[in-house]
C-alpha cells in the first residue's frame, strides 16, 4: 500500500522547477481523487487545473504546490460560493427560519434534524420539529426521541397523515410561539419517483401559503458514502425543491464524500453541515480546506 | 452524463475502420473508455483495473463481426465477464438448524431493518413460521420500527425494550424460537461502521454465540468506492455467508455489486427494490452487469448478429 500521507511530498519531488507534472504523480493524484468518489469528469478537470498553473508559475516549490492543489479542489467547492460557515448561527428573518429537510432513503435526514436542533438551542434558539414524514414505519416516534433528548417541540400528526398538512402545523405552531427555527423532517424518498418528489414541491408551496419567503434553505443531506448517483439526486431534488444547502453524513466512517465537489461545482450549492456521528453532538460545520485535506489522509 | 457505453466504444475503436480483429493497439482506447465507464458506475478504482486488464486480455484477437459494430462486441464482452465476475447462478440462503438463524449486518441506513421485515414475509408466504429479533438498542425507535413492520407482515417480534445488551436479546430469541418452534429466527441488528471496534466487536460476539446459519451483509447500491472497504472489513470480522443489494428501484448504476463481490468473494443472495415489504427479490447477476454499462438491448443485438 502506498502511502497516502507521502503524496503532498511526492508531488513536490515531482514537479519542482519543471513545467509539466509527471504522470506517475498525476496517476495518483488521480487513483486519490477517484477513490475518494469525486468521479471522473470533475477529477479530470482538478488535473488539468493542476497541469495549467504548473505550466504557468513554474519553478513553485513543494509547500507552494500543496498549496495549489488544496486551493484548485477548494476552488471548485466555492466559486461563486459562499465562505464557510464558521458557527451554527441562521441568518435573521423575519418570524421563524424555516428549514426543509430532504433526500434519498436512509441518508442521515433525521438524525441530523436532531444534530442540528441541539446546535440551535445551544446557541439559545427556540426549535421546533415538524414531522412530515408520516410513511416510514416508526419515523415520527423516532423525531419525537430526537426531539425528547433535545429539549425541543415536536409537531406530529401521526403516521399516514398528510406530510404537507404536518409542516403546515408546524410552521404555523412555529408563528404562534414565537420560534426561532422551524425544522421539517421529511421522508426519504429516491429522486426517481415522481410522485414523491412532487409531493415535496407541494410541501414547500403549503408552508409558503403561510410563511410566503419560506422555506429559507432546502437542505439536501447526502450519504459521505454515495457514490456518482449523488449527482443525479442533487439535480432531481433541487428540480423538485431547489435546494439551498447541503449537508453530507457519515464522514466518521471510511468514505471520503468526494461527490459533493462537482456537485457544488455544477449546481453551485453550498456545503454547510456534515455528520460525523450518531451522537447529539455529531455534527459540524463545513471546511473546504479540512475536506480536501481528508482526501489525502489515510 | 451516462452515454451508452457502446456508443463511446465505437467512437473509440473509430482508428480501428477496415481492420478485422480487436488489437493491442485498438484496444487501448475502448479499454480506457471501459475502465470510465465502470468507474462513473461507482465500480471500485482498483476493481476497474483489474475487470478491464483481463477484458483486454480476452478482447485481443477476437474477430470483429460486420455485421456489429466492435463496440457492440466488445461491450458485450465486457458484460459476460462483469456477469462471470458476480456469479452466475443464483446462491441460495442457508436454512439449515432448527431454528435457522439469520443475522442481518451492515453500515447505518443501508436499510437492513427494512429487508428484515421483507425477508420474514417471504418466509411466511413459503409457510415458515418466523420470529424477528429487535436488536438494535441504539438508533431512536429502532425497535418500534421494527415492530410496526411486524405487525404490517404479521410477524411476531421479539423484543427487550429495557435491556441494553444486544447479544442478550439475542440469545433470548433463539430460545424464545425454540420455544414457541420458529423454523426461523430473522435478527435486526444496528448499523455500524467497520471502524467502530466496540460495535465490530458486538456483532462479532452475536455471531459467535449464536451461531447462524446465515450472516447477511446488507449494502446500499448507491454506495460508492468505499464499499470494498466497508465488505472487506465486515468480511474480515464476520465472514458472511451472502450479501443483500438494497435501494435498487432506484436510477443508481450499482457499481458496488461488482466491487463488493470482486473484493470478498461472496455470493449476492437479494436484491431490494423499494420500501414495501414485498419489494424482495433474488438476485441475477446478468441483469446486475447490464445495469452497471448501462446497457438496454446491446446484448441481443450482438446475439442475433
Ligand atoms: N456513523 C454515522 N451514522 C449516521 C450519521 N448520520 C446518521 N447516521 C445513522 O444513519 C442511520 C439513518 O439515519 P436517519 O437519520 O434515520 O436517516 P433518514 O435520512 O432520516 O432515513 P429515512 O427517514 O428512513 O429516509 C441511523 O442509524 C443514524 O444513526 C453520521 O453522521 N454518522
Ligand atoms: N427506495 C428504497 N428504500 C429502501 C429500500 N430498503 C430500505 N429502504 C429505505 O431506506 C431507509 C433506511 O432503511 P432501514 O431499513 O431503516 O435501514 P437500516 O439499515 O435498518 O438503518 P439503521 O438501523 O439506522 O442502520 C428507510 O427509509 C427505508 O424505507 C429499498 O430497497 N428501496
Ligand atoms: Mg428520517
Ligand atoms: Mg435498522
Amino acid at each position: 500500500e502506498k502511502t497516502k500521507e507521502n503524496f503532498f511530498s511526492k508531488l513536490g519531488k515531482a514537479v519542482v522547477g519543471k513545467s509539466t507534472v509527471d504522470e506517475e504523480v498525476l496517476d495518483e493524484l488521480e487513483e486519490i481523487l477517484i477513490t475518494s468518489d469525486v468521479g471522473v469528469e470533475t477529477t479530470i478537470k482538478i488535473i488539468e487545473r493542476i497541469e495549467a498553473r504548473v505550466a504557468k508559475d513554474k519553478y513553485l516549490n513543494a509547500s507552494e504546490l500543496n498549496k495549489i492543489l488544496r486551493e484548485e479542489i477548494a476552488g471548485l467547492l466555492s466559486e461563486n460560493n459562499t465562505k464557510d460557515l464558521d458557527s451554527f448561527e441562521l441568518p435573521k428573518v423575519d418570524g421563524p427560519y424555516v428549514l426543509l429537510v430532504v433526500g434519498v432513503n436512509g441518508v442521515g435526514k433525521t438524525t441530523t434534524i436532531g444534530k442540528l436542533a441541539a446546535q440551535l438551542k445551544g446557541l439559545g434558539k427556540n426549535v421546533v420539529l415538524g414531522a412530515a414524514d408520516t410513511f416510514r414505519a416508526a419515523a415520527v416516534d423516532q423525531l419525537i426521541m430526537w426531539g425528547e433528548r433535545v429539549g425541543v417541540p415536536v409537531i406530529s400528526k401521526g403516521m399516514n397523515t398528510d406530510p404537507a398538512s404536518v409542516a403546515f402545523d408546524a410552521a404555523k405552531y412555529g408563528v404562534d410561539h414565537n420560534a426561532d427555527v422551524v425544522i421539517i423532517d421529511t421522508a426519504g424518498r429516491l429522486h426517481t419517483k415522481v410522485n414523491l418528489m412532487s409531493e415535496l414541491t407541494k410541501i414547500k408551496k403549503v408552508i409558503q401559503r403561510f410563511i410566503p419567503d419560506a422555506p429559507h434553505d432546502v437542505l439536501l443531506v447526502l450519504d459521505g458514502s454515495t457514490g456518482q448517483n449523488a449527482f443525479i439526486q442533487a439535480q432531481e431534488f433541487t428540480k423538485a425543491t431547489d435546494v439551498t444547502a447541503l449537508a453530507i453524513t457519515k464522514l466518521d466512517g471510511t468514505a471520503k464524500g468526494g461527490v459533493v465537489i462537482g456537485i457544488s461545482d455544477q449546481f453551485k450549492i453550498p456545503v454547510k453541515y456534515i455528520g460525523v456521528g450518531e451522537k447529539v453532538e455529531d455534527l459540524q460545520v463545513f471546511n473546504k480546506v479540512e475536506f480536501v485535506d481528508s482526501f489525502f489522509k489515510k | 452524463m451516462f452515454d451508452n457505453l457502446s456508443v463511446k466504444l465505437d467512437r473509440a475503436f473509430k482508428t480501428l475502420k477496415g481492420q478485422g480483429n480487436i488489437t493491442e493497439i485498438n484496444v487501448a482506447a475502448t479499454v480506457k473508455e471501459i475502465r470510465r465507464a465502470l468507474i462513473d458506475a461507482d465500480v471500485n478504482y482498483k476493481v476497474a483495473k483489474e475487470v478491464t486488464d483481463s477484458i483486454k486480455e480476452k478482447a485481443l484477437g477476437r474477430d470483429v463481426l460486420i455485421a456489429v459494430s466492435p463496440g457492440q462486441l466488445l461491450t458485450k464482452i465486457v458484460a459476460e465477464e462483469l456477469t462471470i465476475l458476480m456469479g452466475e447462478t443464483n446462491v441460495p440462503i442457508n436454512l439449515t438448524g432448527n431454528p435457522n438463524i439469520i443475522l442481518i449486518s451492515g453500515l447505518q441506513g443501508s436499510g437492513k431493518t427494512t429487508f428484515s421485515g421483507k425477508l420474514a414475509n417471504q418466509f411466511k408466504k413459503q409457510g415458515r413460521t418466523v420470529l424477528l429479533a429487535a436488536c438494535d438498542v441504539y438508533r431512536p425507535a429502532a425497535i418500534d420500527q421494527l415492530k410496526v413492520l411486524g405487525e404490517q407482515i404479521g410477524v411476531e417480534v421479539y423484543t427487550e425494550p429495557d435491556e441494553k445488551n444486544p447479544l442478550k436479546i439475542a440469545k433470548n430469541a433463539v430460545k424464545y424460537a425454540k420455544e414457541h418452534g420458529k423454523k426461523s429466527l430473522i435478527i435486526d441488528t444496528a448499523g455500524r461502521l467497520a471502524v467502530d471496534e466496540a460495535m465490530m466487536d458486538e456483532i462479532a460476539g452475536i455471531k459467535k454465540e449464536i451461531q447462524p446459519s446465515e450472516t447477511l451483509f446488507v449494502v446500499d447500491a448507491m454506495t460508492g468506492q468505499d464499499a470494498v472497504n466497508t465488505a472487506a472489513a465486515f468480511n474480515q470480522r464476520l465472514d458472511f455467508d451472502g450479501v443483500v443489494l438494497t435501494k435498487l428501484d432506484g436510477d443508481t448504476r450499482g457499481g458496488a455489486a461488482l466491487s463488493v463481490r470482486k473484493e470478498v468473494s461472496k455470493p449476492i443472495k437479494y436484491i431490494s427494490t423499494g420500501e414495501k415489504m414485498d419489494a424482495i427479490d433474488l438476485f441475477h447477476p446478468d441483469r446486475m452487469a447490464k445495469r452497471i454499462l448501462g446497457m438496454g438491448d446491446v446484448l441481443s443485438l450482438v446475439e442475433k448478429a
